[in-house]
């Protein structure tokens, strides 16, 4: 196989093998398919953080202080730092490695810049293939973090275990950007700054904005399994100084708890499962629309004569749709 | 349906030189050009250089140097890299590099040498052209 | 009211009967300088219209100093002529000064190496290439002995090229003239000691904004009592400019600057007038001549306005803004460099008309290398032969009252206080800085530049236009590898000739004073005596201050 090689070298630890395979998955999904398929059984021990924050809430500091911290205790860190595509050039930035070299050596952590590459639930599956990889190759602490806090980033995290949202002091439009879109899967929101002024109130608007929230969710069905997690899991906030470290112990406390949380009431069996289905649905939207446009390229001129009923319409999108569900060969 | 490939590049400054103008406007132009572009910063040490290219597993590195370091730096930063076996990677150095320096930095696998006042869209085509993989 | 009314009705005129279809056949469909303001075709009485004399121009020497600094300006002394240098070692530069001092040059300006501005010994990892290469490498106290040997300290004044480390080579040079006879009161000289625009642009440097403050602002306390002839800041723009700013920026970044230290040194508890005569400006010299030499006036006015009515100066050299110049490094090419003669000779020409206080012009092959001695010497001929031969310098001001001139003076400020209120609504400079709001101005100006130079909207000549394909060969001053390890072996044998004892106690009560919100300087000065590395000090400041990363912003 072409990538045995590569994966035997990653499984005992190999640090550029594990930096092209991630190359290999980003760029190429049916390689994807047979790497993750080969190095599956070694993953499922790392512990994953989604974190996120807008711009100029001191991601990346605060990031190299946790990811120090947890140095300390031994363990070895992975971390994903997800930066957005331009749609218009189809480049991209990536410019978090800056604040995060710090200190940090080759062997105990491992920074990795991906670009987003567009929105088309490509992301998350990159991402889950690329936590794969870094699990396999042995970090035992995985660190996803993104900007902004859209669609994409939800879906990224649900891979984590931990999601923590950065705040800080004087921002004034972040906990609305919250409230539009991560609200719901936040474990821990971390005011950062807390030595600028305001970090106080910060603190408040987040309480809140999270006791408004319970009441608007106790009438909303479709949020239930949020919600049970809100009312089990209320979730925490605390204030931190990335700069000096402050707070950082009880931080790391509050992480434990919440691990603890998830092993005790057995949420965390819960969230596997949701992931593997999640996953497993983000395949196989993208095996099915692979065969659809193989197929459909490969029949145009069936194609072309159907689209020419829909014009007379003697047939409509509905029933065209149909008529290739029955040739790909499932049944309606 | 596989993606097409992106380009990954390095972009940074080793040295203790500062002035990151061309090295910012350089990863702009490699952004707008399609690549994926990851800038370093400044006060880049060969280690730091080399564990950044182990772990993003860059296509090309562009080291932006203005300092007159190059001889000292450039040398050290390739012998890291073969020490990794790293040997697909376009490392290319731009700035300010005296003509007569360029033997030298050549026999050491460096290229590109563009200077001040080259056009960003000669060098997004060297990067384009002179890749190793 | 009437004779306005006139002259808009003769302009209409002129225009259907004389410019008539030559309107519509210019080279340009709208001429903009180089902070993207329209030019116009023609400028009358009409545009400054609104000009009033005595509060807008003044007389030279006179709030709001528009006309100039002083009185009768080169007529009585003509700007200092001061040449940028160092390179290798103490021992080197030192002969590359006595060489300027045989031409000519009036002021020495120290140029260091950059492990010295970053704080680092020569032996340094992050040293590794650069010792000596763009400057003079400086590790202790002994090598300043050795630069200025032969140099009488009480007779020049030194301007020192240094920021986050300033107090400390402020301190080497202090105990050098000490050690020559010379009392601190007789020194003349700048330090750079600005902070804020590297975080903003040239980034050297080294502790977070806080603690860089306070270093700056012990000078500034320091300097006013005791080295009273020393300009204990020189607010720059010029790095601002070559990091890819518009001139419009370079001017509101460099005075939003300015006001920064002021309002720090205010909250220090000093007196406005017992500082604000030492602070200086340091400002570029770029392509477009009638947008910088507009620049430097509305600079003036500024910040003389600013002075009186906001912070309150009574004594007119408080409100009075000096300042040196240098020519836009970025703007020379590498292609056919003695092209770079001409374009340094109309950037001088630009702040001489200006009003500068000193001037460093650049060397032609800058762009290829550090200065070679001939190249040197055409820059301080350029100086000299605009100073003495041109008859630019028989009268003060010559410009103005240019109807083109006072309308773009006054646009400048304009722009510049659309600038000011926005960084005032972002909090003041260091928040702004922390939201990088600078930053993001600056590189988007710099992007934006270069890609008019590739679409040939800007010309640059055989750059993007009459581009010659020969090649030409300049001979270039190399810097020998080897001066690294002579550094290194120096400062290995100051520190085994020191009293290590002795310096370590100093060292000890610097930390503690660091703790403290004490003047520093007189702690740095006892450290600097025992021939502390300022790598050693700023080691001792780090532990305290903590240091500064950067985000990134494209």
């Amino acid at each position: 196989m072409e990538y045995s090689n590569l994966i035997t070298k990653l499984l005992e630890g190999n640090t550029r093998a594990a930096a092209r395979l991630i190359t290999i998955v980003e760029n190429d999904i049916d390689a994807a398919e047979t790497i993750i398929k080969s190095i599956y059984k070694s993953t499922g021990n790392a512990y994953i953080l989604g974190i996120t924050g807008a711009p100029g809430s001191g991601k990346s500091t605060f990031i190299s202080t946790l990811t120090n911290t947890f140095i300390e205790q031994g363990r070895k860190v992975g971390i994903i730092c997800v930066d957005p595509t331009s749609p218009i050039t189809g480049g991209a930035l990536l410019g978090d490695r800056i604040r995060m070299k710090q200190y940090f050596t080759l062997d105990r952590v491992f920074i990795r810049s991906m670009a987003n590459r567009g929105q088309l639930g490509g992301l998350a599956r990159a991402t889950e293939d690329v936590i794969k990889i870094l699990d396999a190759y042995g970090c035992e602490i995985i660190i996803v973090e993104t900007v902004g806090v859209g669609q994409s980033e939800v879906d990224i995290f649900k891979s984590a275990e931990t999601v923590i949202v950065l705040l800080v002091p004087g921002l004034g439009d972040d906990i609305q950007a919250i409230k539009a879109g991560i609200m719901e899967i936040t474990d821990i929101f971390v005011v950062n700054k807390m030595d600028f002024p305001g970090a106080d109130r910060k603190v408040a608007e987040i309480s809140q904005m999270l006791e408004l929230n319970s009441s608007f969710k106790y009438q909303s069905n479709q949020l239930r399994e949020e919600y049970f997690k809100l009312v089990a899991w209320p979730p925490e906030i605390v204030k931190v100084n990335s700069k000096t470290g402050e707070n950082f112990k009880e931080l790391i406390e509050i992480i434990k708890k919440h691990i603890q949380f998830l092993e005790d009431t057995g949420v965390i069996s819960n969230y596997l499962k949701n992931r593997i289905k999640s996953e497993t649905l983000q395949i196989l939207k993208h095996k099915l629309q692979k065969k659809v446009e193989d197929l459909i390229n490969s029949n145009q001129e069936k194609i072309e004569q159907y689209i020419n009923k829909v014009i007379e319409k003697s047939l409509d999108p509905y029933s065209m749709a149909d008529i290739i569900i029955k040739m790909l060969g499932i049944e309606k | 349906m596989t993606e097409k490939r992106k380009i990954k590049v390095l972009v940074c400054k080793p040295g203790l030189d500062g002035h990151d103008r061309g090295a910012k406007v350089l990863a702009r132009a490699l952004r707008d050009a399609g690549m994926e572009v990851i800038y370093t910063g400044i006060h880049q040490t060969p280690d730091d250089v080399v564990n950044t290219v182990i772990q993003e597993d860059p296509d090309a590195v562009m080291l932006s140097m203005l300092s007159g370091s190059h001889n000292a730096i450039c040398p050290v930063i390739m012998q890291k890299l073969k020490e990794q076996n790293i040997d697909d990677v376009l490392v290319a150095v731009g700035g300010i590099i005296p003509d007569e320096d360029k033997p030298f930095l050549e026999k050491h696998g460096l290229k590109g040498f563009h200077g001040p006042g080259t056009d960003l869209k000669t060098i997004v085509e060297f990067v384009q052209n002179n890749l190793k993989r | 009211m009437t004779e306005t009314n006139e002259i808009e009705k003769e302009k209409e005129k002129w225009e259907a009967n004389i410019l008539k279809d030559a309107a519509q056949n210019e080279r340009q469909k709208s001429f903009r300088n180089l902070s993207d303001i329209e030019i116009r075709r023609l400028y009358t009485p009409n545009d400054i219209k609104d000009l009033d004399y005595a509060n807008y121009l003044g007389f030279p020497g006179q709030y709001p100093f528009t006309r100039g600094a002083y009185p009768n300006m080169y007529r009585g002394r003509l700007w200092t002529m001061r040449q940028f240098a160092g390179f290798g070692t103490a021992k080197q530069t030192n002969q590359r000064y006595k060489f300027l001092l045989e031409h000519g040059t009036t002021g020495l300006s120290v140029a260091f190496s950059l492990h010295t501005i970053y704080g680092v010994e020569a032996d340094d990892d992050k040293a590794l290439g650069e010792v000596g290469k763009e400057g003079v490498s400086i590790d202790t106290l002994k090598d300043m002995e050795v630069l200025f040997e032969g140099i009488n300290l009480s007779k020049i004044s030194t301007s020192m090229t240094i920021n986050a480390p300033a107090s400390i080579l402020l301190a080497m040079y202090i105990v050098v003239a000490e050690k020559q006879g010379h009392t601190p009161d007789q020194l003349r000289g700048t330090i750079q000691n600005d902070i804020l625009k590297e975080y903003i642009a040239q980034k050297s440097w080294i502790f977070p904004p806080e603690p860089s403050m306070r270093l700056i602002i012990d000078t500034i306390e320091y300097c006013a009592k005791y080295v009273p002839q020393w300009y204990s800041i020189s607010i720059s723009g010029y790095h601002i400019r070559e990091a890819g700013s518009t001139a419009v920026q370079e001017l509101a970044f460099t005075l939003a600057d300015g006001f920064g230290y002021v309002e720090a040194a205010l909250e220090r508890g000093l007196d406005i007038d017992d500082f604000a005569p030492r602070l200086s400006f340091f400002f570029n010299s770029h392509n477009n001549f009638f947008e910088e030499v507009c620049k430097y006036r509305a600079a003036r006015r500024i910040w003389a306005k600013r002075m009186k009515n906001k912070y309150g100066a009574k004594k007119p050299e408080s409100m009075r803004l000096r300042f040196h110049t240098q020519t836009a490094g970025v703007s020379l090419t590498a292609q056919e460099p003695e092209n770079n003669i001409v374009r340094v000779t109309l950037q001088a020409l630009s702040s001489i008309l200006g009003g500068t206080q000193s001037l460093h012009t650049n060397s032609f092959d800058e762009a290829l290398c550090l200065p070679t001695e001939k190249a040197v010497k055409i820059a301080l001929r350029t100086q000299q032969i605009i100073a003495h031969e041109s008859g630019i310098t028989d009268t003060v001001d010559p410009l103005a009252g240019s109807y083109y001139v006072e309308w773009l003076t006054n646009k400048m400020e304009e722009e510049a206080e659309i600038y000011f209120e926005k960084i005032e609504e972002l909090g003041g400079v260091i928040p702004a800085i922390q939201a990088n709001f600078f930053q993001k101005e600056i590189a988007n100006a710099s992007y934006k530049y270069q890609k008019e130079v590739e679409n040939q909207e800007k010309t640059i000549i055989a750059v993007n236009r009459f581009i010659q394909t020969e090649q030409t060969t300049t001979p270039l001053l190399k810097i020998d590898e080897k001066i690294a390890e002579e550094q290194v072996n120096n400062l290995n044998k100051v520190k085994q000739e020191r009293d290590n004892e002795k310096l370590k106690e100093k060292l000890e009560k610097l930390k503690e004073a660091a703790k403290s919100t004490e003047n520093l300087m007189p702690y740095i000065i006892d450290a600097v005596r025992e021939y502390a590395s300022a790598g050693e000090i700023i080691n001792v400041l780090k532990h305290v201050f903590g240091v500064y990363i950067e985000d990134s912003i494209f």
